[in-house]
């Protein structure tokens, strides 16, 4: 087993005990809920006659069912209000703070915590979504959980849980020209696999990962259950730092200086011991594109579709289904391929800096949204898509044929009515390329990082954004 | 504390493959389903799309096949994807009670432990055995046994394995863990009173 690292660190100093399972009891320092997945433990609780135990430590958004088009309400989806007045009073009831559409504040949930500066070294962080790895950005430990363990959080802000392994990921050199974080993690998930995480929490380091500022780190972390680590983090250091200094829920005064204490000490030691480490030159990822049906079936954009037979025989069965399904062929370059949407969003990439690279993008080449193209830009919050206001980038986006709408998770899993249409094929810079992921059982999806989208959303078809710097 | 009424020691039944490895949540239960505040319908939708065709009706999907099947066979990194709770609910109340597999994805495995489900493992060799005697012998009675770590059927016995704190989970009736973990509420309360984020990051004395 691992020592010395921050997992192994926070991990002690949140253990309650040992349960008769052989499970610890972990104590939850952060639980953020939202609509889809918490009603049903609020109800679990109320059948069983139980309070919330610490309602200070738990904060809501909305986000899955959200319209971005129109918030008045009652919204157009009867099931979306249903939802959204259930949260409205089970946060109400149990003194759980909401960020609704009316506090300025609301957005996706892996957006909002470390917006509002909860989310901060050392804590360990869950909420009723795989995505939730995304808070090990700030050597957080994060992880996602269903819904009975809501119930559990909720009653007694703890999780039954076993230990993991620890995986270092070292990412070396500098990455080139038109390569982004996304690309970092789209490339760790093609070559360790879509199984490759089961029984690991995932640490990301190195001096192309420790070269990122926080929102391409929490890119990162956001997509470690990809590989299916269910937690995966990046040391604190002064980016991170810097990231919470003055946010509304950080530290301040005196405290903030303590919080530095405490955050660097929960750095993984120098001679920390890992369980696995793997090390990629980062200097040799190319932009990269998905061709599959899992996130894992990614390759650089100058690499050409893979035939099934020359693959593992446990990933033969999948890549059949995947060209299938995504109507490829093998040897086919990914260049090229015809897009009918372009989807910039979701928890991995509808941060600020994600917004500004797209809007750089298209000042710098003057590109408008290609003919037959709908292109969507959907921030992550109420409060990036303010900045971005502020800072004229809707502007750009609008010049340039894109929608601008509200913030929520939207397209990246089509529960509100933002939706592919039948065998529609979305560049995204979202996380998952599922099979009817993104609302139509035979649209597909190939994951992207948003200049990438960009770059798709200009030529309409799927293109090497470096041809276009 | 072991709860006696919630113990399971073995669950059986007809059996029913799913082939193929990273079958993830999104096709066990697509997210449009999940906008309802309950799970009670969730069992509805096991696998929606998967078992259609594009005018509606059913096509063969196993879960067509096998209408009465209680254990649920599967390959690799069965449940990857999304936390959804809603995937083991929609199985579950289909009438899955037990799943056997080459592996799972861990937020799944919790997932089906919290409700009680065990999620046993199984080499490649003796899942596609069992995958291909069920559709051979749709009847045949598959009985997990959690205890053994084996798994019986038609007079053959299949070891599998079932992780420790799932196996003490399930023998013991702990796998519903909220009661269990409140009676530790005074320990949760002094693990919080050591923790500096919550206490002005003030160092304390363990």
């Amino acid at each position: 087993m691992s020592t010395g690292t921050l997992y192994d660190k926070v991990w002690d100093l949140h253990t309650v005990r040992t349960l008769p399972t052989g499970q610890t009891q972990l104590f939850v320092g952060l639980h953020l809920i939202h609509e889809v997945t918490s009603p049903q433990a609020f109800g679990m609780l109320r059948e069983r006659d139980l309070q919330v135990a610490f309602p200070d430590r738990t904060y809501a958004t909305a986000d899955h069912i959200i319209p971005t088009a129109e918030l008045a309400r009652p919204f157009g989806d009867r099931q979306a209000e249903t939802m959204m007045q259930a949260l409205e009073t089970n946060t109400q009831s149990h003194d759980i703070t909401f960020f609704d559409p009316d506090s300025g504040a609301q957005g996706i949930v892996h957006v909002v915590g470390p917006e509002q500066g909860l989310t901060q070294p050392g804590m360990t962080i869950v909420c009723g979504d795989s995505h939730t790895s995304t808070h090990g950005a700030f050597g957080a430990i994060g992880f996602g959980i269903g819904t009975s363990q809501i119930r559990d959080v909720l009653a007694t802000q703890c999780i039954a849980m076993n230990k993991q392994q620890v995986r270092r990921i070292e990412v070396t050199g500098a990455l080139g020209e038109g390569v982004y974080a996304k690309d970092i993690i789209l490339k760790i998930i093609a070559q360790l696999g879509v199984e490759g995480g089961i029984g690991y929490v995932y640490e990301y380091g190195g001096p192309a990962i420790e070269a990122l500022e926080m929102d391409g780190r929490m890119s990162i972390c956001n997509m470690s259950i990809e590989g299916g680590a269910r937690a995966g983090y990046v040391n604190p250091d002064a980016t991170t730092f810097d990231y919470l200094k003055g946010r509304k829920y950080a530290p301040s005064g005196a405290a903030w200086d303590r919080a530095l204490d405490y955050w660097r000490s929960i750095r993984s030691d120098a001679d920390a011991t890992y369980d696995d480490v793997v090390t990629i030159d980062g200097s040799a990822i190319e932009p990269m594109v998905t061709w599959g049906i899992t996130p894992g079936q990614g390759l650089g954009i100058s690499e050409r579709v893979p035939a099934p037979d020359t693959l593992p025989p446990s990933k033969q069965a999948v890549a059949r289904q995947a060209l299938d399904h995504m109507d490829l062929e093998p040897g086919q370059s990914m260049q090229g391929v015809p897009i009918d949407v372009a989807f910039l969003g979701s928890c991995t990439n509808a941060r600020i800096s994600d917004l500004r690279e797209a809007a750089r993008l298209l000042q710098q080449t003057e590109g408008t949204v290609a003919d037959g193209v709908r292109a969507l830009v959907v921030p992550g919050s109420q409060g990036v898509k303010q900045q971005a206001e502020d800072e004229g980038l809707d502007a750009i986006f609008r010049r340039a044929g894109f929608e601008w709408r509200g913030a929520g998770c939207s397209m990246c899993l089509g529960m509100n009515e933002d939706q592919l249409q039948g065998r529609e094929l979305c560049a995204s810079s979202s996380n998952r390329n599922f099979i009817g992921r993104q609302g139509s059982k035979d649209g597909r999806t190939v994951l992207m990082s948003p200049a990438m989208v960009v770059a798709a959303a200009i030529h309409g078809t799927i293109t090497d954004v470096r041809t276009l710097l | 504390m072991p709860n006696d009424s919630a113990t399971i020691k073995t669950v059986s039944g007809p059996g029913v493959p799913v082939r193929g490895n990273d079958i993830d949540t999104d096709r066990i239960i697509p997210a449009r389903f999940m906008k309802e505040v309950t799970f009670e319908n969730m069992g509805d939708y096991a696998f929606y799309d998967a078992r259609r065709h594009d005018d509606g009706s059913r096509n063969d999907h196993p879960f067509n096949r096998f209408p009465t099947a209680r254990i649920l066979v599967v390959n690799q990194n069965f449940g990857c994807g999304s936390s959804r709770e809603h995937a083991p609910q929609a199985l579950m109340r289909w009438g899955i009670d037990g799943l056997i597999g080459e592996s799972f994805a861990e937020i799944f495995m919790g997932n089906c432990q919290a409700l009680g489900m065990p999620t046993a493992t199984a080499d490649a060799e003796v899942v596609a055995w069992l995958m291909d005697h069920v559709e051979a012998h749709p009847d045949a009675t598959i009985t997990l046994d959690v205890e053994q770590e084996i798994a019986t059927v038609s007079d053959r016995t299949l070891p599998v394995t079932i992780n420790d704190s799932q196996r003490e989970a399930l023998l013991n009736g702990i796998w519903d863990t909220t009661a269990l973990m409140k009676s530790y509420l005074d320990d949760v309360q002094h693990t919080a009173e050591q923790l500096p984020y919550l206490n002005g990051f003030v160092k304390r004395n363990a």
